[in-house]
């Protein structure tokens, strides 16, 4: 893929039409992946920002065991051990707070918006 | 740990008058209680517990707490060795305590593996066990279903329950299910009004003579805001309780000796069978701390509680897994 954006890039300049249509060449889902560390008692990014269709996946790298949890139950993951991981695909727009079940001062959020907007 | 002496508080009867006792250690195995004359006190070891309770007719009971089996991580690579060691020194008492309470994290990850080793390292203790969750007990997805399948039996709402033994009563209050995430406040813990409007009746026929012991995973005063590690209701709690003469709070979560005298309110909080955790505020984050594996077992460790009918304090002695 990027050789091609390159070329096309290179070939017409920055047209913003066709830079825009490269990303809708392969189908939605998990081409559009988001990745966020949990790291010292931290959800690193502490927040993130998303287009629609993108699955987020937190890895645990802590020595303690952390969870993620939606704040109105949206979702949720299990206690997660030492490099578990969780993915979660968001496709409603809008904001998403979630905390650690086992240590709930650890907070992060989630804003998916479609790109551009 | 020798500057450390725990077991002075049942010694030194001006406690309460000082206000306030603050003192810590990093863990222990455990804690032996005795209640005498209404009153818990902590002893400082566990052949004095034995010793106290024998001349005055009262009982002893045993607060384990934070076994985190399922741990293996550098702090301790065997968590379920040492909740297993921790049981074979209580079985090798000389005056075995009452009862057992484990004041929750019984697992690390809410496990279904690790509560069936937990339990069955809990077998072979000859008294009966009165347990609550830590908040790793109820980290399975499906909020706590594995710990109250198990355990929730006879408990109310969420497993809280209270018992009587030798004329003192026994609150075992659950706040590691409504936690108010730390969004715009501090993360703490939480009873929830269901279980406080529960307590409030719990205790209303009660004698303000009667002993008091409260149990509670996290700690029923706020030990340190910035690590969550408070209850936010705690206040309504022990405003029901204002009115009797000998409150106890035992609470776990923090892996270290805190503790804390208010008039007639004791709190105190345990050692880990698993791995200490830092002081308040001595580290970036409370994860397990690794001590050099020779000081481990000098750090975690069991706690007595000695009653003797009269009119002192209930007696607290701590032992370490290393003693
Ligand atoms: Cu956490």
């Amino acid at each position: 893929m990027m050789p091609k954006t390159a070329l096309l890039l290179g070939a017409l300049g920055a047209t913003a039409a066709l830079v825009a249509i490269v990303p809708q060449a392969p189908s939605a889902g998990a081409v559009n992946p988001a990745a966020i560390q949990i790291d010292n008692f931290h959800y690193s990014p502490a927040m993130l920002v998303v287009a629609p269709g993108t699955t987020v996946t937190w890895t645990n790298d802590d020595d303690s065991p952390h969870s993620v949890r939606e704040k109105d139950g949206k979702f949720k993951s299990a206690a997660l051990d030492t490099d578990d991981k969780f993915s979660q695909t968001f496709t409603a727009p809008g904001e998403y707070e979630y905390f650690c079940s086992i240590h709930p001062y650890m907070t992060g959020k989630i804003v998916v918006k479609p790109a551009g907007s | 740990m020798a500057d450390h002496d725990e077991g002075g508080l049942g010694k030194k009867a001006s406690i309460n008058r000082r206000g306030l006792l603050k003192c810590m250690a990093w863990a222990g195995t455990g804690v032996l209680w005795s209640v005498s004359g209404g009153v818990p006190r902590s002893l400082g070891l566990l052949g004095e517990a034995a010793a106290a309770e024998q001349k005055s007719g009262g009982f002893t009971f045993l607060q384990i707490s934070d076994s985190h089996v399922g741990f293996d991580k550098p702090a301790n690579p065997n968590a379920l060795g040492t909740f297993q060691e921790a049981i074979a020194k209580i079985n090798a008492m000389p005056t075995p305590p009452a009862f057992i309470i484990h004041t929750g994290d019984i697992t690390h990850l809410s496990k279904d593996k690790e509560f069936d080793d937990a339990d069955q390292a809990m077998k072979a203790l000859k008294q009966k066990v009165y347990v609550i969750p830590g908040e790793h007990d109820v980290a399975d997805a499906d909020n706590g279903k594995a710990y109250l399948d198990r355990y929730g039996k006879g408990t109310k709402g969420k497993g809280w329950y209270s018992f009587d033994y030798g004329g003192a009563h026994f609150i075992a209050l659950i706040n590691v299910f409504n936690f108010e995430p730390g969004f715009k406040s501090a993360g703490l813990a939480k009873l929830g009004d269901e279980q406080l409007e529960w307590m409030e009746k719990d205790v209303k026929g009660l004698s303000a003579s009667a002993p008091i012991v409260v149990l509670a995973h996290l700690p029923l005063w706020t030990v340190y805001q910035e690590w969550g590690w408070g209850t936010e209701d705690a206040p309504r709690a022990l405003g029901y309780l204002k009115r009797f003469g000998s409150v106890t709070v035992l609470n776990g979560h923090i892996h270290q000796i805190q503790q804390k005298v208010e008039g007639n309110l004791s709190f105190h909080t345990a050692r880990s069978t698993a791995f200490p955790q830092p002081a308040p505020g001595s580290a970036p984050a409370p994860g397990p701390m690794k001590v050099p594996a020779e000081e481990l077992h000098s750090v975690l460790g069991v706690r007595t509680v000695n009653y003797v009918p009269g009119k002192s304090p209930l007696a607290l002695v701590e032992t370490p897994l290393g003693a």
